[in-house]
């Protein structure tokens, strides 16, 4: 249970004002000058201290991630890149953050880019968040106007620039390579790696990528240590980390949380429960639509960090955590994120341009019963077939959800199957 | 050097090799369909996914780079199950429609499925269907066959320089298209027809007209420009169904232009299948010996002087030594080769030669385009000239009449002789350019010396090629762009005035005012016929154009895939053509027809086989024993007559691509092009409506 002293979102709910000032009073922009004084070596090393992963989902850690760029610069400049693109199904923590306390964001930026010797960065914000674009653009310009960014930033004779790139509402283009060919105003596909973009990012220079909740931290990082931030949480899922739990609780809400909580005592504590009580649980999905979800049996006491899920072969992904109660038709809600995978893969690589629409159809069929029960094996065969043979990982998360549910609800899948033959098909309730 | 290991064969390979291309010098072939060693590399289709030890996954070979100790397998039943997976996918929605499809039978799909596919499907659901997209008269489209491999939209973005193919749609709804469905406006935009693993982008002209194994396929030479490029006749019968490209590095690599590919049809049409001769002022259907009773009427009694012979562009080196033979034996030395009126000096070769080679673009870091539009007089150079463009290492210039859309940038320079002149005397900031390059190049293009003047531009630029230091050790920058696949073999054999003798001007001229009073045109139509005056014209080709309707005697002849001929590219390259079809009718190989009358005319040549004509040929020009081979010429002693130039702009000699030569005249396929690209409206196609 995470104390309030070691909270770092503390206008997450937006009581308090986002602009400049209000955001001086809760300790941003305290002194930036002097962690910058610190160097770059001692800023990436205190990263790498805190154990900070990446609070995109996939959980690189942030500290070494920023290591990679070049410390010398073969003239090409580099660039950090905020993908604050959050649209995994779910997840709505970087809207907040960037609605309520955008100058976190905007002070990681300059910290975390002059640990990488970057001359600017890009925040990449889903187009979809106007709102949080026009505050975000609002304290940029007061940062501009304090002389926070800008020219000689915060004083320390460092030039930064940070801008904003509204995209156009496409779910692949939150995937960093993708999101950056968007950037440059290509069609938004991802990119072949290598290079990586620590080499060939941004019009061909070194870039890093990072999520906002991964920049917006690291400010508070720095001022407080390492240290703490690694003696939050459990060894190697260090940290606080905020948490979206939606669907069929009492209250649904983002939540900062120490890394590790117990999933019920997250659900229970924060979002006032399962809707009529634990019992009620069918299964959760606990890291945004793309991760395989898990029964009540294991919701009963896993914990929620990275190592945890993935020893239960689902995963933490942006922490979204997607309650669903009995009353849930839990075939077609994963037929539901099957359609959205179809939706929005790119269709550049075979396995996922064909596979989607593929494995989307035979969960619609399965959803009525109307099928067979060999197509089961099938379907899983199909899934693996996508999954790891794409070249992002999209192709990855549209196969997962389809095997976690294999996996945990087989019985639920035949009886329909059985239903339908015998003349007495499941009406599919709704997934909502 | 990296080292690895693929199935345990150890391979050490260049820096910069892909995974793909080290397991192809270990023997082992591995599928694909993205990837073409010509284009960027876009690893979208994974059939070429192999397994990397210690790697979690298995990558796609084509876009990984071979690194030092790098263990790789391609043949375990991972990359096995791998790659089958990628086949199903790929033909759940395809719609194996194999039997009526022109791809069939050379279809990259079809093949790679007898390895990787499996007998039947496991699709239940609905296939995708695409609603095909007009991209003009040359290609057809079955956009429910595209495996969405992207070569097409990669060929037209990096060769032709075109960015109008691309990507519409997301996912399963992605859709290849031209902009706006319009025609693609390239020379070259054929070859994605060839680059298309499956069936989707077809050749239209030749759509469903044959079955790839019924071809006979002859290789050949391509003679509707000077570039040479390698060629495969595909015949049926007696009738060519269609031209593809061959590779040759050095010329034309894989690629082949629009008018080379598809004026094939212009080979039925208008042809001259029997000689005519003209009687009470109308040309009549006559037997050979009534032709050569014709000739031997009107040229013999006539002294030397009086005859003239002219050679067109497409003419093959062996009627040419045939008709050069004949002329001396008749005592004229009245030839010429140059319809154009290009002021060529023909005694100094390398005066007259694309001597650094076209793949000698590859090198040049800086290139003076001089009267010339490389993109209409041979497109396949200029793709060439894009290909080293797009590695940044170039600078490129140009001095025309107006400032052409090239497929590259380049600095315009001016219009006319003045630069040029400029340049020449190193009072042009270019000239530095020039002057500090490395391996520097100027292309003289036909339009900047095919013009009263043209002696003295032509000196011009053999006063820049020494001053500015475009000749150099194992270097000769000095290009002469032609436009004729005949000119530079004409060149060679001399097939030009002799002593006293009269070139194209001279000839019409003399025509008019009766001083000559017979004149052979061998395939020559780009002349002005209507300055022949009263003279007997006799015209010895393939079609019924200009040269024909102004004849008093034709002598039908064959072109030039219907004949065993040696062509000479611009850069002196010596090619051998091979008969790949019969000539229609009567007509023969225009060699044997000149033999044939030298006999009544009292001059027997003295061959009476190819063998022996070639014989002579070699006496003639001893370098084209070196078929296939350039055949370079030492830079020295000086061409061109230095003189006065006048103001006027230098205008290419090619105003439409598409209609250069009689063949191409006679062909429905390029008059469609042609009407165009002059920007006639376009048919409008189902998604317009």
């Amino acid at each position: 249970m995470l104390q309030d002293k070691d909270r770092i979102f503390t206008n997450l709910y937006g009581q308090q004002s986002w602009r400049l000032e209000a955001a001086r009073k809760r300790g941003d922009w305290d002194n930036t000058k002097a962690i910058l004084d610190k160097g770059q070596d001692w800023i990436i090393d205190e990263m790498k201290k805190s154990g900070l992963r990446g609070r995109g989902g996939a959980g690189f850690p942030t500290g070494m991630k920023w290591s990679f760029m070049p410390k010398q610069s073969d003239g090409r400049p580099s660039y950090l890149v905020v993908n604050a693109d959050e649209g995994e199904p779910g997840t709505c923590k970087d809207r907040d953050m960037m609605r309520h306390d955008p100058h976190k964001l905007i002070e990681g930026c300059l910290v975390a880019g002059f640990a990488m010797r970057a001359v600017a960065a890009y925040i990449y914000i889903r187009g979809e968040f106007f709102r949080e674009a026009e505050n975000l653009q609002g304290a940029i310009d007061e940062a501009y106007a304090a002389g926070l960014i800008g020219k000689n930033a915060c004083g320390s004779g460092f030039d930064f620039d940070v801008y904003i790139h509204r995209g156009a509402g496409a779910y692949i283009c939150g995937e960093e390579t993708a999101l950056i060919e968007s950037l440059e105003g290509k069609k938004g596909q991802p990119r072949l790696k290598p290079p990586f973009p620590a080499n060939m990012g941004v019009w061909g220079c070194p870039t890093t990528v990072n999520n906002v909740e991964s920049i917006a931290v690291a400010p508070t990082i720095l001022r407080r240590g390492g240290e703490w931030f690694a003696g939050i949480g459990r060894p190697n899922n260090t940290g606080t980390k905020v948490f979206c739990i939606s669907g069929h609780v009492n209250k649904p809400c983002n939540v900062e949380e120490e890394m590790g909580i117990p999933l019920k005592e997250l659900i229970e504590k924060h979002a006032g429960g399962v809707r009529g009580g634990w019992d009620n649980l069918l299964a959760v999905i606990p890291g945004g639509s793309s991760v395989p979800l898990l029964p009540k049996s294991i919701c009963d006491d896993v914990l929620m960090d990275f190592d945890s899920l993935r020893a239960q072969r689902s995963g933490l992904g942006t922490a979204a955590v997607i309650v669903m109660d009995k009353s849930t038709d839990v075939v077609r809600a994963i037929a539901r994120l099957s359609k959205f995978y179809k939706h929005e893969s790119c269709g550049q690589c075979t396995p996922c341009r064909e596979g989607t629409g593929w494995m989307w159809r035979v969960m619609e069929r399965l959803v009525q019963g109307k099928a067979e029960k060999r197509e089961i094996d099938m379907l899983l065969e199909v899934t693996t077939q996508v999954e790891g043979h794409t070249i992002c990982a999209l192709g990855d998360a549209a196969a997962w959800p389809i095997q976690g549910l294999i996996r945990h609800f087989r019985g639920e899948i035949e009886r329909r199957i059985d239903a339908y033959h015998t003349g007495a098909p499941v009406l599919p309730a709704a997934a909502e | 050097m990296p080292t690895l290991t693929i199935d345990g064969i150890q391979v050490t390979v260049e820096p910069g090799t892909t995974v793909l291309q080290a397991c192809e010098l270990a023997g082992k072939e591995i599928p694909r369909f993205c990837y073409h060693e010509r284009l960027t590399i876009a690893g979208n289709c994974r059939m070429c996914l192999v397994e990397q030890e210690k790697a979690p996954k298995p990558i796609a070979s084509c876009a990984m780079p071979a690194a030092d100790n790098m263990v790789i397998k391609t043949d375990t039943p991972l990359v096995k199950k791998a790659r089958e997976g990628v086949m199903e996918f790929l033909l759940i929605n395809h719609p194996l429609d194999c039997p009526i499809c022109d791809q069939g039978g050379e279809c990259d799909l079809q093949d790679q499925s007898m390895g990787y596919g499996k007998g039947s499907s496991r699709y239940d659901e609905n296939k995708r269907a695409v609603t095909d997209k007009y991209m003009g008269p040359l290609i057809e489209t079955v956009m429910t066959r595209c495996i969405q491999c992207t070569r097409c939209i990669r060929f037209a973005q990096e060769v032709a320089g075109v960015p109008e193919l691309g990507a519409i749609g997301r996912g399963e709804d992605m859709q290849i298209t031209t902009y706006l469905e319009q025609a693609m406006t390239s020379e070259l935009s054929g070859n994605v027809i060839d680059l298309c693993p499956v069936g989707a982008l077809t050749s239209k002209p030749y759509a469903f007209t044959a079955r790839a194994w019924e071809l006979r396929k002859t290789e050949s030479i391509d003679a509707m420009d000077a570039v040479g490029a390698n060629i495969r006749v595909d015949v049926r019968g007696r009738e060519v169904m269609r031209v593809l490209p061959r590779l040759n590095e050095d010329v034309n690599e894989e690629w082949l232009s629009d008018k080379s590919r598809f004026a094939y049809d212009g080979l039925r049409n208008r042809r001259l299948d029997r000689p005519y001769v003209r009687k009470n002022g109308k040309l009549q259907e006559a037997s050979w010996a009534e032709a050569f009773a014709a000739i031997a009427a009107h040229v013999k009694g006539l002294q030397g002087s009086q005859i003239a012979a002219i050679a067109g562009d497409m003419a093959c080196t062996e009627s040419m030594t045939a008709l050069k033979d004949l002329m001396g034996k008749l005592g004229s030395t009245n030839l010429d080769c140059r319809q154009d009126g290009a002021q060529i000096d023909p005694s100094n070769r390398a005066g007259y030669l694309f001597n650094s080679g076209i793949a000698g673009i590859d090198e040049a870091d800086a290139i003076l385009i001089v009267g010339s539009n490389p993109r209409r007089e041979a497109a396949l150079i200029n793709a060439r000239l894009r290909k080293r463009y797009l590695t940044g290492k170039v600078k490129i210039a140009l001095i025309g009449a107006d400032q052409p859309q090239l497929t590259y940038k380049y600095e315009y320079l001016g219009a006319g002789a003045a630069t040029l002149k400029d340049i020449a005397e190193g009072k042009h900031a270019f000239a530095e350019v020039l002057k500090g390059a490395q391996k520097p190049m100027l292309i003289l293009g036909q339009g900047a010396i095919a013009r009263a003047d043209g002696a003295a531009v032509l000196a011009l630029a053999k006063q820049a090629a020494d001053s500015l230091g475009l000749v150099k050790d194992g270097w000769n920058g000095f290009n002469m762009l032609h436009t004729a696949a005949a000119r530079v073999g004409a060149l060679d054999l001399g097939f030009v005035p002799g002593q006293g003798g009269k070139d194209v001007a001279g000839i019409l001229a003399g025509a008019q005012s009766g001083e000559i009073k017979a004149v052979w045109l061998l395939g020559a139509d780009e002349i002005d016929t209507s300055k022949l005056g009263s003279a007997f014209v006799i015209y010895q080709g393939s079609h019924g154009d200009a040269g024909a309707k102004r004849a008093d005697v034709i002598l039908p002849g064959a072109a030039y895939v219907e004949k065993d001929a040696t062509w000479v590219n611009t850069e002196g390259r010596v090619q051998l053509g091979r008969r790949a079809a019969a000539p229609p009718g009567d007509a023969r190989e225009d060699w044997s027809i000149i033999r044939a009358v030298s006999e009544p005319l009292g001059h027997k040549l003295p061959y009476d086989n190819l063998g022996m004509l070639r014989r002579r040929m070699l006496e003639l020009a001893p370098h084209f024993s070196g078929v296939d081979k350039r055949s370079s010429a030492a830079w020295g002693g000086a061409f061109g007559t230095a003189g006065a130039v006048t103001d006027a702009p230098f205008a290419s000699t090619v105003a439409d691509f598409f209609l250069t030569n009689p063949i191409a005249r006679a062909s429905a396929t390029m008059a469609e092009c042609s009407a165009l690209a002059r920007g006639a409206a376009q048919p409008k196609t189902g998604t317009h409506d």
